[in-house]
């Protein structure tokens, strides 16, 4: 009996990149806006929590029916057109040969609510005249047929298939912050082993919903007050939820080349960890251990968090941080709000630009947490832990 | 023992333990016997009023219950029970301690109507916005909630007490969510990166607004009376699904780690594929060709001709849409052969369970193919003459099962097949 062996990883980068969020669209002017150390954010219109609103944005250059935009809620609306964006940077926008057999995961939560019709079935059961049944017929006469499907997890990718013709495979993964770590994983390991030769991996959240603000605030996790660097929430942590889609295309290095595609970088590894969290310290043992697996050259490199800034998650993050003081760290929760699903493949977004650019963004941070860094990183980590579980990271790095 | 990869190279994965909870029973000898006897699992809904819907019949599980009650709850405890059957039977790993990765199919998770309105009462008000809710959702009295309606909360959990290795996989597909995860399973074990995983799809979500959005969306039958008689998979009278819950467990090993510790092998999963279909949210392409190309990319994921397959274990949801196309597209992929293949739907006993149902129904292909016995398609009482099938209609059939493809369709475009054989000679 032989042992089959198995073939070399294949080689995989980073084609696309598409980003939506408060900060505009385009990779042109995320890297305008974090090189002016520009954030947006919103303090009235939920004070005292504050937001990241999506920046205008026009939907019709991605998606060109308004019937589309119709079925859609403003997560799927933002995700679809992040996803034609990067696309669009990949240059496979419309190549139906290409898209008929790209794979995607997309990392989803889900559930607009229609809050008009929530708060009248609440206020009328609050009042006690609600007879049995009542909950049924105002369900059954005001939801809206169709919300079902601006809220069904799965149907964002089944938008983006729709609209942009990505009808390889779909596959949508859950559970908030972990869930684009485990995306982007298992597109990687995929396109590696040869199960997959191309991949549309994101995810897309509005952070513009008052149900979603009670969600997060059953644990306290919201921000209020005043607005603060990540780092500098000091006694006042919490997230600021931001509005933000961020999809990324990867595929082998020979079908890039094949077709001939320019690289942002390389993925080089994705880890996914669930540390127990009952446990103190753990977040930081889970981070130290992942660390070693990556393949960082360096204690020079580069490090971009999606930190949430609510506590205890963010000062362990900071404890595994000490440990490798020559990072040069940046924070896109401070960039661009907490993002849930959207945080990794931001990192993962900024890393691939950054090592295009030939450098890193400047710190935006007043703690001194995060420091300046000079020349070309070669190699950028990124690194995800969830508000309340879930811890990954990955390596990205630059192709010379 | 015969080579441990497939033709293609790969490591053959197999099943060594399965768990199935449905409207049925818990377990897979009550499923078993109820399902050959051509027993329904559907029943006039009494967990909450039905004054008021369309359709008043589902496939509950009304024999377990948790506390507080949540749909999100009941998922999780039925996942947790379809599990532990798997691995006691498996006799994998230690007491909490699955040597492998978790796939879990789950709905979406969203707060649910019961804690909303309890949020709603908190107020104190009887005229409230929702900033008066955001007012009192916080200082820890509603903590718990968090916990719960956490999309990842589900998986977090059954990653903690069966002690499964890494980050645990929440994921949804729609209705072919159970047949993904059996997929991302057997995908990780073909790359080497284990040598065991857990696929569990659970469902336990018949709750008011879950019956509602299907209903508005015309999906659901409403030929409530009597209950047991609703789901009519293939039949020219049938109007729709009925919701249903329920829970299915596989441990997937490599065949070569199986062999290695002597467990006993009750199958093989030979081949996964999927493809999208962009067409609708809701509706097939009319062509049927993402369908005929997801069968046709599992036949070659599983190195199968069609002659190869001698049962076809249908999505068969009965509504009038899906039961066409599944006939249609079938139809065009197995051609002559057609005739040939024996096709059930379980569907017509224990309802569709949704998230569930992709792996539900590959443990009630392997048990067709353990016992070479295939369940019925029961309330085949008017053959739609457009289904040119060979349904097993109304009773059970003895028959010689050495491949079944199981079909998974959902919305979103999500269409989904697994092969599952016997073990390899």
């Amino acid at each position: 009996m032989t042992e089959p062996q198995p073939s070399p990883a294949k080689e995989v980068w980073i084609t696309g990149i598409g980003i939506v969020s408060s900060l505009g669209e385009g990779l042109d002017a995320h890297w305008d806006a974090v090189n002016q150390k520009r954030i947006n954010t919103e303090a009235q219109r939920y004070a005292p929590y504050i937001v990241h609103p999506l920046a205008p944005v026009s939907f019709d250059a991605q998606i060109p029916k308004k019937g589309d935009q119709r079925q859609m809620e403003a997560w799927q609306r933002i995700g679809t057109y992040a996803a034609g964006l990067a696309l669009d940077s990949a240059g496979i926008k419309g190549n139906t040969e290409i898209l008929g057999r790209t794979d995607m995961i997309v990392a989803a939560g889900g559930g607009e609510r229609d809050l008009a019709v929530d708060l009248a079935i609440m206020n009328t059961d609050a009042r006690g005249n609600s007879a049995p049944g009542f909950l049924n017929e105002r369900l059954m006469n005001d939801l809206r047929p169709t919300l079902f499907l601006a809220q069904l997890s799965n149907l964002l990718a089944g938008n983006i298939a729709i609209v942009h013709g990505v009808c390889g495979t779909s596959r949508t993964f859950m559970g908030e912050e972990a869930a684009s770590i485990d995306a982007a994983r298992i597109a990687l390991a995929r396109i590696e082993s040869g199960q997959s030769d191309i991949a549309l991996v994101g995810a897309a959240h509005n952070g513009e919903r008052s149900d979603l603000l009670v969600l997060y605030e059953f644990g306290d996790f919201n921000l209020t007050g005043e607005f603060a660097p990540v780092w500098a929430r000091g006694g006042n942590s919490g997230f600021a939820l931001g509005s933000a889609g961020c999809f990324l295309v990867l595929e082998s290095r020979e079908h890039a080349e094949a077709r001939g595609a320019k690289p942002y970088a390389r993925l080089a590894k994705v880890i996914a960890d669930l540390a127990n969290r009952k446990q103190p310290g753990a977040v930081t043992q889970s981070l130290q251990a992942m660390w070693p697996k990556l393949g960082v050259a360096t204690d020079k490199a580069s490090l971009i968090t999606g930190a949430t800034g609510v506590e205890p998650v963010t000062s362990e993050e900071k404890a595994f941080l000490a440990q490798h003081p020559g990072l040069a760290v940046r924070a896109t929760g401070t960039i661009f709000g907490h993002t849930l699903e959207t945080q990794f493949p931001l990192g993962l977004a900024l890393a691939a630009l950054s090592l295009s650019r030939g450098a890193l963004f400047p710190p935006n941070d007043p703690t001194g947490l995060e420091v300046e860094m000079r020349g070309a990183p070669d190699q950028i980590v990124v690194m995800g832990a969830g508000h309340w579980q879930g811890e990954g990271m990955a390596l990205v790095e630059a192709i010379k | 023992m015969s080579a441990p990869t497939d033709k293609f190279g790969r490591p053959i994965v197999v099943v060594t333990g399965m768990g199935v909870v449905t409207s049925l029973g818990a377990g897979k000898t009550d499923n078993w016997t109820r399902l050959t006897a051509g027993e329904s699992g559907i029943r006039t809904v009494t967990r909450f009023p039905v004054d008021g819907l369309r359709s008043t019949m589902a496939g509950t599980i009304d024999f377990v219950s948790v506390d507080p009650v949540t749909s999100t709850g009941l998922t999780e405890k039925l996942a947790k029970m379809a599990t532990e059957e798997a691995l006691e039977q498996a006799a994998i790993g230690g007491k909490a301690d699955f040597p492998g990765p978790l796939f879990l199919a789950v709905a979406p998770v969203e707060v649910e109507w019961p804690q909303r309105l309890a949020i709603g009462r908190e107020t104190g008000k009887t005229e409230f916005t929702y900033d008066d809710v955001l007012r009192i959702s916080g200082g820890g009295k509603f903590t718990e909630f968090h916990h719960r309606f956490m999309f990842g909360s589900v998986a977090s959990h059954l990653a903690e007490t069966f002690g499964t290795k890494g980050s645990p996989i929440s994921l949804s597909t729609a209705c072919a969510s159970g047949a993904t995860a059996i997929q991302l399973g057997v995908e990780s074990i073909r790359r080497g990166e284990a040598d065991a995983a857990l696929c569990v799809a659970t469902d336990g979500s018949v709750n008011p607004e879950a019956m509602v959005r299907f209903s508005l969306l015309s999906a659901l039958s409403t030929q409530n009376d009597p209950p047991q008689a609703a789901s009519k998979p293939f039949s020219k009278n049938r109007d729709g699904f009925v919701m249903a819950e329920g829970a299915g467990a596989m441990v997937l090993e490599s065949y070569q780690s199986a062999k290695a510790r002597g467990a006993k092998i009750l199958g093989v999963v030979a081949g996964c594929g999927e493809l999208t279909d962009s067409f609708h949210r809701t509706r097939s392409s009319p062509d049927g060709k993402p369908i005929i190309g997801c069968m046709r990319k599992t036949l070659a994921d599983a190195g199968l001709e069609p002659e190869q397959i001698d049962h076809i274990n249908a999505h068969g949801t009965a509504t009038p849409e899906n039961d066409k196309m599944e006939y249609n597209t079938t139809a065009v992929v197995f051609g002559d052969h057609l005739p040939k293949i024996p096709v059930s739907s379980n569907k017509s006993m224990v309802g569709h369970t949704i998230s569930a149902a992709g792996a539900v129904e590959a443990v009630f292909s392997l048990l067709t193919l353990e016992h070479q016995r295939i369940p019925p398609t029961i309330n085949y009482e008017i053959p739609d003459p457009a289904i040119l099938f060979d349904v097993v209609g109304n009773k059970a059939r003895d028959a010689r099962v050495t491949a079944v493809m199981s079909n998974s369709f959902g919305f979103g475009g999500q269409n989904a097949s697994l092969i599952l054989t016997r073990e390899p000679a």
